[in-house]
């Protein structure tokens, strides 16, 4: 911990910038272009979810210290599991005879 | 509402059964007062933290709730011995087959290898006990109390009816109005959080409570099954309860999440259910190889083989058991998409559980191996396994399916997954850890008729219903016409159900037996084992061990007795720091199941009241201050002196 606060924290500049550019850009897309509704969500959808990551390495050190791997093997197999359950469903119930 | 509304009356055999439980409840209570035994009750078992003690009280609630399946089972077999049987009617068949499923899968074999991990996980890893001891024993007493709240349908209300998977819309509100699918989707309910406690806890113990120098790749093989059970029933179980929480919200409340009437989708059930349904078959399995690899291991006098491949393919079985739900229901219509994707990840998870079972024979190679009773259990699970598995691949293309789905096929291909996978690994566990629960073993002599007659019996009874099955026999029927050539097949099938109950009859025997005249002089360690659960007394101390043991390879208990350095220094022993009891787990476990009842009836203003019931549990526990007791350095002495020749 120590040592962390003398280097110049480069990590925390990185990240702070990265999830400006991140929100611009989503604004921009939202309000600038003309893409159609659907494409807009899923852009700032995917880009959210970039920024959620860069938040969790570059800010809250889910990788670093003690716990980081098993931090980190949490979050992605939650993360799976959310994926399975919520985009597995939806695909299911959406495509077959029974939704038509 | 009036008596005759609240219990079921007009069956005779019902009523035999009414009569049996009361004199049965009366004879226990007078039972207890007559010799005085309901303080050593209260204080040695009711209360207990002890996870042997756990344990053991979920192994005996395990084997009551698997004679009640059994009979279900039974009566089954019985009505379709032969053409037109008017043994059962229609409404009583369906009330056998749902409850003979729920109880076999969620009160018989999940208790049981709880109960077994329960006892035997803390001593492989050294362990004084699980990470969170009251949270145990609340788990225990909230699966005992659900166990009970489902079974007292058959006699107080009425049964469920609608399959185990209670599919809707059967199962809503408007085909099934009576009490009885209330009780699946309550009791169910509240067994389900004590098993995600349960795997809660197991994963904490055993990532955090390890002895020193066992790295996970040191793990005995049952501490990794389990652990990796535990990791899907965490991943699993809340889909359930999701799942169990919408089905009381359209039966209770009036919603519409799973009925068509107000846009709701009755498949998005069959989806939920088999999303926790999957992964619950692997849940239950999982532990089951866990013991085989023990006791294969063991009884070859050699190490398992393949110990790495073996982790990664239980890590692997895991992964793939959360993608291969849809195979339960393809023929619900859907895209060619879906069906092809979840046949192959199906196909695949035969891939990983090959790997096992070359394992297995592999470890069997060569060694000098002993035909204990336990021995003989995983022996015969290999081939009667690897049948119910080709014949999984075969069901799992989608489109030969379509041929297969719901006919008994389907139901013998999942009793040879089950029985070899659960039951016989339950009874080679229990033959196996006896011992260490209970300071004798069981009867070999009358393992041995146990185990032949319950394995010839199983074989005799599900290998017909194979090709009933292809003869196109659909699954649940109650009763069918002379004439389509079934009932050769189905008159062996229920005469090998009597000789399985005949196996399971040897075993009530067996312990019968073994409590009576088996010697006690059998030694910690009565089949020279590799891990350290052996290193402990039979039965084993309540702190477990005296001094916690130092590990730096695996099978450490065989290194120990190789290298001679299974001793214990006087100077070592130390005070031990263990929890005390509560009431407040078998307190709280009441409350839940006195607000479950008053739910069923949709009784919620006495379900309300009642639920304070366990809130003030809760708040109870939140000023519980007690830190536990110490046992003194000199009481660990004068015990490990009883059963050590070194000190």
């Amino acid at each position: 911990m120590e040592k962390t606060n003398k280097v110049f924290p480069g990590k925390l500049v990185i990240g702070f910038l990265l999830s400006i550019v991140m929100t611009v850009l989503a604004a921009w897309i939202a309000l600038g272009t003309d893409f159609s509704k659907s494409v807009i969500m899923w852009m700032i959808g995917a880009l959210a979810i970039f920024q959620a990551g860069v938040q969790l390495i570059m800010f809250m050190h889910i990788n670093e210290g003690k716990s980081g791997m098993i931090n980190t093997i949490n979050i992605v197999y939650s993360v799976f599991i959310a994926a399975v359950i919520v985009a597995g469903s939806i695909w299911i119930l959406t495509t077959g005879h029974a939704a038509h | 509402m009036s008596v005759d509304q609240i219990l079921v009356t007009g069956d005779p055999l019902i009523l035999a059964s009414q009569i049996a439980i009361l004199l049965t409840i009366i004879g226990a209570v007078v039972g207890i007062t007559y010799f005085k035994k309901w303080r050593y009750l209260w204080e040695e078992w009711l209360t207990t933290v002890d996870h042997k003690k756990i344990g053991i009280m979920y192994i005996l609630a395990g084997v009551a709730m698997f004679f009640r399946g059994g009979v279900d089972g039974l009566m089954m077999k019985a009505q379709t011995s032969r053409p037109n049987m008017e043994f059962l009617d229609a409404q009583h068949y369906d009330e056998v087959f749902t409850t003979h499923g729920i109880v076999m899968i969620l009160f018989m074999a999940m208790p049981m290898l709880i109960g077994i991990m329960n006892v035997v996980l803390p001593l492989q890893i050294g362990a004084r006990d699980v990470a969170f001891p009251k949270l145990n024993a609340l788990s225990f007493w909230t699966f005992f109390v659900a166990a009970m709240l489902f079974n007292i349908s058959f006699v107080i209300g009425g049964s469920p009816d609608a399959g185990w998977t209670s599919y809707f819309p059967l199962a809503g509100k408007e085909f099934t109005p009576g009490v009885g699918n209330n009780y699946y989707a309550i009791a169910l309910q509240i067994a389900g959080i004590g098993t995600l406690a349960t795997g809660i806890n197991f994963i904490v113990t055993i990532l955090k409570m390890r002895a020193p120098g066992m790295t996970l790749m040191k793990m005995p093989m049952f501490t990794w099954t389990s652990l990796v059970t535990s990791i899907l029933i965490v991943a699993a179980f809340p889909i359930l309860t999701v799942a169990l929480a919408f089905m009381t919200m359209d039966r209770l409340f009036g919603a519409h999440f799973f009925t068509v009437a107000a846009g709701g989708d009755p498949m998005l059930w069959l989806n939920l259910f088999w999303l926790w349904g999957h992964p619950e078959v692997y849940i239950v399995v999982l532990p089951a190889f866990g013991m085989f690899s023990e006791v294969i291991a063991t009884f070859s006098r050699k190490n398992l083989y393949g110990y790495k491949t073996m982790v990664a393919s239980i890590v692997g079985i895991a992964f793939l058991s959360m993608l291969v739900w849809v195979h339960h229901f393809y023929t619900m219509g859907n895209s060619a998409a879906v069906n092809s994707v979840f046949s192959i990840t199906t196909m695949m998870i035969a891939i990983p559980t090959g790997v096992k079972i070359f394992n297995w024979l592999f470890t069997m190679r060569k060694g000098r191996i002993k035909f204990t009773t336990s021995m003989l259990w995983s022996l015969a699970f290999i081939p009667c396994f690897t049948i119910g598995g080709v014949t999984g691949v075969m069901l799992a293309m989608a489109a030969a399916d379509y041929q297969y789905h719901n006919t008994m096929f389907l139901v013998a291909h999942f009793h040879y997954v089950l029985i070899p996978g659960v039951v016989f690994a339950v009874f080679a566990g229990l033959y196996y850890w006896w011992p260490k629960m209970f300071g004798f073993t069981l009867n070999e002599k009358i393992g041995k008729w146990h185990f032949w007659l319950f394995v010839i019996g199983f074989n005799l009874t599900f290998m017909p219903m194979f090709f009933v099955g292809l003869d196109g026999m659909s699954r649940r029927m109650y009763t069918y016409s002379e004439g389509l050539g079934w009932e050769g097949w189905l008159g062996f099938s229920a005469a090998g159900s009597l000789i399985m109950a005949a196996g399971f009859a040897a075993l009530c025997y067996n312990i019968y037996w073994s409590f009576r005249f088996a010697s006690r002089d059998v030694g910690s360690d009565p089949w020279d084992a590799r891990t350290l659960e052996w290193a402990t007394a039979s039965p084993v101390q309540h702190y477990n061990f005296a001094v916690v043991p130092k590990v730096d390879s695996l099978d450490p208990f065989w290194k120990m007795k190789k290298k001679g350095t299974f001793k214990l220094k006087k100077q070592d022993i130390k005070e031990i720091h263990m929890p005390s009891n509560s009431a407040i787990p078998i307190l709280m476990g009441i409350a839940f199941g006195i607000v479950g009842f008053f739910l069923v009836f949709e009784w919620f203003t006495l379900a309300a009241i009642w639920s304070l019931g366990i809130i003030a549990c809760l708040v109870a526990n939140s000023f519980d201050y007690d830190d536990g007791y110490h046992v003194s350095a000199e009481e660990v002495e004068e015990t490990e002196r009883k059963w050590r020749g070194d000190l």
